[in-house]
């Protein structure tokens, strides 16, 4: 069987897996599916995250899966089982259907394929400062989200395939715009994501110098016909002295070679090889600097400490922001496996360090209360696996307490029973904790018209509010509730407590 | 030009200035507002003499053989479901709690139904609700999936295509309203099964609450009129058959309990045809277990027994008690 069929084999069969992985993420078919193991297996997240927190959280270790194939053959992630480079390999293979003069043109190596270096020089100076911005382009992280917040909710509008009750997401348009943007500049420059941006392509690009196998030409049968261009998908100069660190090991040019020139080969000579990257000291020094200062720029905005947010209320056993900011990929498996639609990615409410983050948004959802899903999911450990039992402060955790989200505040100026005299306490009826924190007070009032009415007004327990949200959810008061979650008053955070007693 | 060319070239652009004239001239003016007849729920009720038992209580330990006893007092199964039918059961299961906390019907009383059904003869059997909570997870922890899917039914989650505008035309839902009205479309013969709890605002739900599951819009805002919303539900729906299940009485933190303190047994099945005599019955015992607390009768049974939507004086019927 020729190689490139072998692969394409490869290619259909990872793709399909991280297809499946995307669609089990979800209560009724979770299981014990291994759904991160595309995340876990990413050396990018391994070592990223390595940086940020001095170690490699659970199914991390699964990247040394990748990493020694990487370091044995070169980039064979890339054009194998990369479920991204595959989408666009497939979209290439679909709509670059130019003559073969035209083709070689596209795949010969450019200045611009450095790029990818630059970026990932500059999210690992800010890695290792503290700020885990590698998700933002790394391309399983990148391909989730936009399957969790933009492709899913989309099959599922005509067909009903995914949801029972529809899922909405705030900003699926910027995630579904942006997957189409880069999928669709493979028409102006072949594997445009894969050659330019993409991150884990850059460091296992770094990775390749190291590898023992490379295609290697035979300059004596070589006519320079430069024909192994033409389905070349790295951009890595078959044709001349290898660049290795750009080689997709995707294996056309072996075939489309029509002199047998080309070969995979044991230990190469160095000389017909281009080692490195082909970047330089000084570009690299200033991608390192953008990454020095982007630390200053953001945390200087008071995002994570007096000026943050209300409206970050993270899921529950997430660590506190700054934690939590080490180790969140924005992969958004949290935002997929949610059951009521309550997590959605943020864009500034986090700080530019929390774009695409998950938080909690009460109008599209609430926290179930028996549900700790989140955390079962997360790759890094953002948001920590927590039991049942720790979630609520039951049984060993009974010392501990619930675990905490926010605390919910009555706005009694927009609340039926306060302001216009009016039944309603749904919050109440909804409200999960036993007791339940919202409770009621029976008055009689006198109405404008001199009648009496007997009525019922809520009022907040904060010793036993947990933050779920499920009040503000059902409060009828649609565009602003009369009921609100705010952040203030989470378990994960001390410096956010306003209550001396809890 | 060859004339052949030039009555081509014409005639093409001709039938497009009259194509874009007749489509323009029959969408002019259409009515902003499609206003369609809306279809109603029809009754599922079956024919009932007066001589007939309407309400029949069991008492004792084992749920299954109260259930049974229940409905073979007011006639047997075979009275209320045919060979052939169709038919939906509808229980509370409003929450994402387990079966224990009392806050949803107990999916041993929705197998026991079905396996009444079965044995009558019915041809399909569909469990549906509209929960409060994520629905497949309320139907998943509340254990009723498991129950009703190992006795043979099937569920029908609500699907945004399951909802029709429906006319209810009543005191609170005084038009149409968006309904889950999928599984009733072709169904035969509905059967209500309700848990007994406490509620913080109607101070009961049981039998008539239990509809509020079919609702879908904006249905929170109905808890500005909680009783008389829970008193159109007679008049919205007329089932088959309705039990009321007081086994796990939820006696207080209600709707949605949460402790295993707020749960107490009730030892006592209800089976009937008229909802208002069934909770008004029901409410008794809730209120015997709770002590005496909550008012002596409730706003939404008197309005609808003044509808004349059904008796609320439960004993004035004809009714029986057994102990099993």
């Amino acid at each position: 069987m020729k190689i490139t069929r072998i692969r394409l084999i490869s290619q259909i069969f990872f793709f399909s897996l991280f297809l499946f992985f995307v669609f089990v993420t979800e209560f009724s078919y979770l299981k014990g599916y291994p759904v991160s193991l595309f995340l876990e297996a990413d050396p990018l997240v391994a070592i990223a995250t390595a940086i940020t927190t001095h170690s490699l959280y659970k199914g991390l270790l699964w990247s040394l899966v990748l990493l020694i194939p990487t370091l044995l053959f070169g980039r064979i992630f890339c054009n194998w089982i990369c479920p991204y480079g595959i989408l666009h390999h497939l979209v290439g293979w679909l709509f670059n259907y130019w003559n073969p003069k035209k083709r070689i043109e596209n795949n010969r190596y450019r200045k611009l394929y450095a790029t990818k270096y630059y970026i990932l020089t500059a999210m690992a100076v800010a890695a290792i400062l503290g700020s885990l911005q590698i998700g933002l382009l790394d391309p399983i992280a990148l391909l989730f989200r936009s399957f969790a917040v933009s492709v899913l909710p989309a099959i599922d509008m005509p067909t009903e395939w995914v949801y029972v009750r529809p899922h909405l997401y705030q900003l699926s348009w910027v995630v579904g715009f942006l997957l189409l943007f880069l999928v669709g500049m493979n028409l102006v420059i072949p594997r445009f994501f894969c050659r330019v941006l993409c991150p884990l392509g850059a460091t296992l690009g770094v990775l390749s110098r190291f590898s023992l196998w490379r295609i290697d030409r035979d300059p004596d049968k070589c006519t320079d016909c430069d024909l192994c261009l033409t389905h070349c998908e790295g951009a890595s100069d078959p044709h001349t002295n290898l660049r290795k660190s750009e080689c997709f090991v995707c294996m056309n040019c072996l075939e489309d070679c029509p002199h047998d020139a080309i070969h995979f080969k044991f230990l190469p000579d160095l000389s017909h090889e281009v080692t490195s990257p082909d970047i330089t000291r000084r570009r690299t020094i200033l991608a390192g600097l953008v990454g020095l200062l982007f630390i200053p720029f953001s945390r200087r905005s008071g995002d994570l400490t007096k000026n943050f947010n209300k409206m970050v209320v993270r899921p529950p056993g997430s660590l506190a922001e700054p934690d939590f900011l080490e180790r969140c990929i924005k992969c958004d498996q949290c935002i997929r496996v949610c059951p009521t639609n309550v997590l959605q990615p943020a864009l500034f409410q986090a700080g530019i360090e929390g774009i695409w983050t998950p938080i909690l948004n009460m109008r599209m959802g609430y926290c179930e209360l028996n549900c700790v899903l989140c955390g079962q999911v997360c790759p890094t450990g953002a948001i920590q696996p927590i039991s049942i039992e720790q979630k609520l402060g039951i049984g060993e955790f009974v010392e501990q307490g619930p675990v905490r989200l926010g605390t919910a505040f009555y706005d009694r100026g927009r609340c039926l029973p306060w302001a216009m005299d009016i039944p309603c306490v749904v919050c109440e009826e909804v409200c999960p904790t036993s007791p339940k924190a919202i409770f009621g007070r029976d008055v009689t009032v006198t109405t404008r018209t001199g009648e009496t009415l007997a009525l019922r007004r809520p009022y907040l327990d904060p010793q036993l509010c947990i933050g779920c949200g499920i009040c503000e959810h059902e409060c009828p008061i649609k565009d602003y509730r009369a009921i609100r979650v705010t952040a203030v008053g989470e378990t994960r955070s001390t410096d956010r407590k306003f209550l001396l007693s809890r | 030009m060859e004339r052949r060319e030039f009555l081509k070239r014409i005639g093409l652009t001709g039938a497009v200035v009259a194509g874009s004239t007749v489509g323009a001239l029959l969408l002019h003016n259409r009515p902003v507002l499609n206003r369609s007849r809306y279809k109603t729920l029809k009754s599922y009720r079956i024919a009932l003499n007066s001589s007939d038992v309407q309400m029949a209580i069991a008492h004792g330990a084992d749920l299954d053989a109260m259930v049974r006893a229940s409905v073979s007092e007011m006639g047997g199964i075979q009275k209320f479901i045919q060979r052939g039918d169709v038919v939906v059961i509808k229980p509370n299961v409003a929450f994402d709690r387990p079966p224990e906390l009392g806050a949803t019907t107990r999916p041993e009383t929705v197998k026991a139904i079905i396996q009444l059904c079965k044995e009558a003869g019915a041809r399909k059997i569909l469990v549906a609700d509209n929960p409060i909570n994520q629905p497949e997870s309320c139907f998943y922890k509340s254990g009723v999936k498991r129950a009703a899917e190992e006795a043979g039914a099937e569920i029908v989650y609500p699907y945004p295509s399951q909802f029709e505008d429906l006319y209810i035309g009543g005191e609170v839902l005084t038009s149409t309203w968006p309904m889950f009205y999928g599984p009733f479309k072709n169904a035969d013969k509905v059967i209500g099964v309700a848990p007994v709890k406490d509620h913080n605002l109607c101070y009961a739900s049981m039998s008539m609450k239990n509809w509020y599951g079919l609702l879908s819009g904006s249905r929170n805002q109905f808890h500005q009129d909680i009783h008389g919303i829970i008193s159109d539900f007679p008049h919205m729906i007329q089932p088959t058959l309705v039990i009321l299940d007081a086994t796990r009485v939820l006696t207080r933190n209600g709707p949605t309990g949460g402790s295993l303190s707020d749960v107490a047994e009730g030892h006592t099945v209800v089976a009937g045809v008229d909802m208002v005599a069934i909770d008004a019955y029901g409410y008794e015992l809730l209120r015997k277990i709770q002590g005496g607390e909550g008012p002596d009768t409730l706003g939404y049974l008197e309005k609808a027994h003044a509808r004349g939507l059904g008796n609320r004086d439960w004993r004035s019927q004809v009714w029986r008690e057994v102990n099993v």
